[in-house]
């Protein structure tokens, strides 16, 4: 029983060290941020690397959700008889809760693992290491580009999902099972709000700085051996999922 | 030094101004730390690293950028960055620390380059250079600021003979040609034997031998007869220690 | 190695992309939009029961929404829910006799305020309150109302058949 207690505390104080490197890594981050203003290059291609990149797995999978809610929304409502208000539950679900949370995991899975894995192979050739003994500092030239431009990405790729996954709903909806267009899109414009918009937004921006984040920390930290590279991307992809849903009701509870 | 194991004690060593240094030892015995050491990456428990009169421990982080700066130091496997060619890994230290105008940085780094016999492939991406290639142009990027400490991890390591020829020679001529400081670590005994000025022989934490080439293959100690004449046993034992052999072969028990 | 110019075009068609689904959301998906405080002014009703209404209901003048709900407070003085509407300068002429009613969207819909426009020339000014507030309709009252509507025809009825019989 002791040993068991023990190992407990140990483990939940690894958990305190790792939180606390985590932090100061944000913070060395965050403290040169101003710089990136310097080099507006790197941040571009970060942002075609994270975002242009992850297009066509966000635009289907937004698709396919989009249609799934359709279908699901649909059959819910007609027990209810407001199929007329599927423009509406579609939009809502899409905006406030699978347009910010879907994109992030798909950002993290795809995105995330790629970042974590450039800067952990970085480390593991010793790249790193050169660049601080020619006096240059890593974490300006490649770890501030990937944050800013996994940062910039992510909003942008959650509008396209949900925008992207309306247009499945309508799809779905209209075509399938017939619902009127017009009373979709009107029913949908009476009762979706700004807030409902901000909320995603706000998460989209939330959800790209923690993913962004949790990804080159994990890469530039990981063991310079191939399997650090690769426990790097798993970690990456877990940890950013957990952060993600944490931060969903946190940030729900906040805005509701 | 977190695993908390002792890497040195007692270590004393004295690197000549302008002479080929060569610091040799077993597998394992922390000749990277060594550099690190030198190149403040990593504190000294006790006693201390004076580079050029300064002492390294009592450096700001701007003043051991400053320092680095006036080293290179060539990486075990080049450590080139992988996503510049090889005229921008050249110049990288260039753009990085000076303000010079194009053309002079062209200049540079095709004289550095031409140093190295790799003018040629100025336009290759390290990708596509063979071992000893990637590491001729990690050199020509170590001297392209005209450091005063040229520090040499592992150069030889996995190269063919060729390669090898002409990694040596580059060594020794830069260090006459250029005046400056030269420190290779390394475990080919005969390669370096041929251009060391002066030679240490590191084990179990410590120097176990110093001198010219000639010195050391005269010298009397069991261990750096071992090293130097690569026999197979010796004070570092062949066999790794085991039970007795007929008893465990006989004796049924299959480990110790 | 891409080439740069690819690489920037591709960021600008996905940024602008991005932008292009932004704008999509804010102005197809929605007319709840009501932030410009500016073009707007206030007008108050006093209720003695809102029934549902809610802040951020719809307030409209023959079935066309003009307006918001923004804001309802409890008078403890008057013992009346003091309802704050924000009302489109578009439609600065209300007649200042007209008055405010509750009613229900469909039959079980939410709840909005209807304004039915008097015949003065003068219009209400801002932070004015409507002379005339008709409450919620809430469907106890409507119950109960019917219930003893139909006990009073039904007596009724038995009294007027009784007072016949009692005539004969």
């Amino acid at each position: 029983m002791n040993a068991i207690l023990r190992d407990f505390v140990q483990s939940f104080l690894t958990f305190l060290e790792r939180v606390g490197l985590l932090v100061r890594f944000a913070l060395r981050l965050f403290a040169i941020l101003p710089s990136a203003l310097l080099r507006v290059r790197p941040i571009i291609e970060q942002v075609y690397n994270t975002g242009a990149m992850s297009l066509v797995i966000i635009m289907t999978c937004g698709l396919f959700v989009g249609m799934v809610l359709g279908l699901q929304g649909y059959d819910l409502l007609t027990r209810f008889g407001s199929e007329e208000y599927l423009g509406t539950a579609t939009a809502v679900s899409l905006l406030r809760e699978l347009g910010p949370v879907v994109t992030a995991l798909l950002f993290a899975g795809r995105a995330g693992t790629a970042l974590a894995a450039e800067l952990g192979l970085m480390r593991a050739t010793d790249q790193i290491a050169a660049m601080e003994i020619m006096a240059v500092d890593p974490m300006r030239r490649v770890v501030l580009p990937r944050f800013l431009g996994g940062v910039i990405a992510m909003p942008l790729l959650v509008s396209i999902f949900i925008v992207v996954g309306l247009f499945g709903a309508q799809l779905v909806g209209v075509e399938l099972f017939g619902v009127d267009s017009g009373s979709f899109w009107s029913q949908m414009r009476s009762s979706v709000e700004l807030g409902d918009i901000r909320e995603g937004l706000v998460k989209g921006v939330v959800f790209g700085v923690a993913c962004s984040l949790i990804a080159v920390y994990e890469g530039y930290n990981a063991m310079p051996t191939a399997e650090g590279v690769g426990r790097a991307t798993t970690r990456t992809v877990v940890i950013s999922a957990v952060v993600t849903l944490i931060l969903d009701y946190i940030l729900s509870a906040l805005m509701l | 030094m977190d695993s908390g194991k002792i890497v040195f004690s007692g270590l004393d060593i004295e690197i000549g101004r302008g002479a080929v240094t060569a610091i040799m030892g077993p597998s394992g015995t922390g000749k990277t730390t060594l550099l690190k050491l030198i190149t403040g990456q990593v504190g000294a428990d006790r006693g201390q690293v004076v580079v050029d009169g300064h002492d390294v421990a009592r450096l700001n982080r701007k003043q051991i950028f400053a320092l680095r700066r006036r080293m290179g130091m060539l990486f075990q496997n080049g450590a080139l960055l992988t996503d510049l060619d090889v005229f921008e890994n050249v110049a990288f230290p260039l753009r990085e620390h000076t303000r010079l105008p194009e053309r002079l940085i062209r200049t540079i780094v095709l004289t550095k380059l031409h140093a190295v016999g790799l003018r040629g492939a100025a336009s290759l991406y390290p990708q596509q250079l063979s071992g000893g290639m990637g590491r001729r142009v990690a050199l020509a990027r170590a001297i392209v600021m005209d450091p005063e400490i040229l520090i040499y991890d592992e150069p030889f390591a996995g190269l063919d003979p060729i390669s090898m020829g002409v990694v040596l020679r580059l060594i020794r001529s830069l260090n006459d040609a250029l005046g400056i400081t030269s420190i290779v670590v390394t475990h080919d005994v005969r390669e370096i034997s041929q251009i060391a000025d002066m030679s240490f022989i590191i084990a179990e934490g410590k120097v176990v031998a110093s001198g010219t080439t000639a010195e050391l293959r005269d010298h009397p100690s069991p261990i750096v007869h071992q090293f130097v004449d690569g026999l197979a046993d010796g004070p570092v034992p062949f066999h790794y220690p085991a039970a007795e052999y007929h008893e465990q072969l006989l004796g049924g028990k299959v480990f110790a | 190695m891409r080439s740069t110019r690819a690489i920037d075009i591709s960021t600008g068609l996905f940024v602008l992309l991005g932008f292009a689904a932004i704008l999509f959301m804010v102005t197809q998906i929605t007319n709840r939009g009501f932030s410009l405080r500016s073009d707007s002014y206030r007008l108050l009703a006093a209720f003695e029961n809102i029934g549902g209404l809610k802040p951020g209901a719809p307030v409209s003048m023959a079935g066309v929404t003009i307006g918001r709900v923004e804001d309802i407070q409890y008078d403890m003085k008057l013992y009346k829910a003091i309802v704050t509407m924000r009302i489109s300068d578009k439609y600065g002429a209300i007649p200042n006799d007209s008055d405010a009613s509750i009613y229900t969207a469909g039959l079980l819909g939410g709840q909005y305020i209807g304004l039915t426009p008097g015949g003065s020339d003068v219009p209400y000014k801002d932070g004015e309150q409507v002379i005339m507030a008709n409450d919620a309709i809430v469907l106890e009252n409507l119950i109960s109302k019917y219930l003893f509507n139909s006990a009073a025809t039904k007596s009724g009825e038995s009294a007027a058949a009784a007072a016949p019989a009692a005539q004969e």
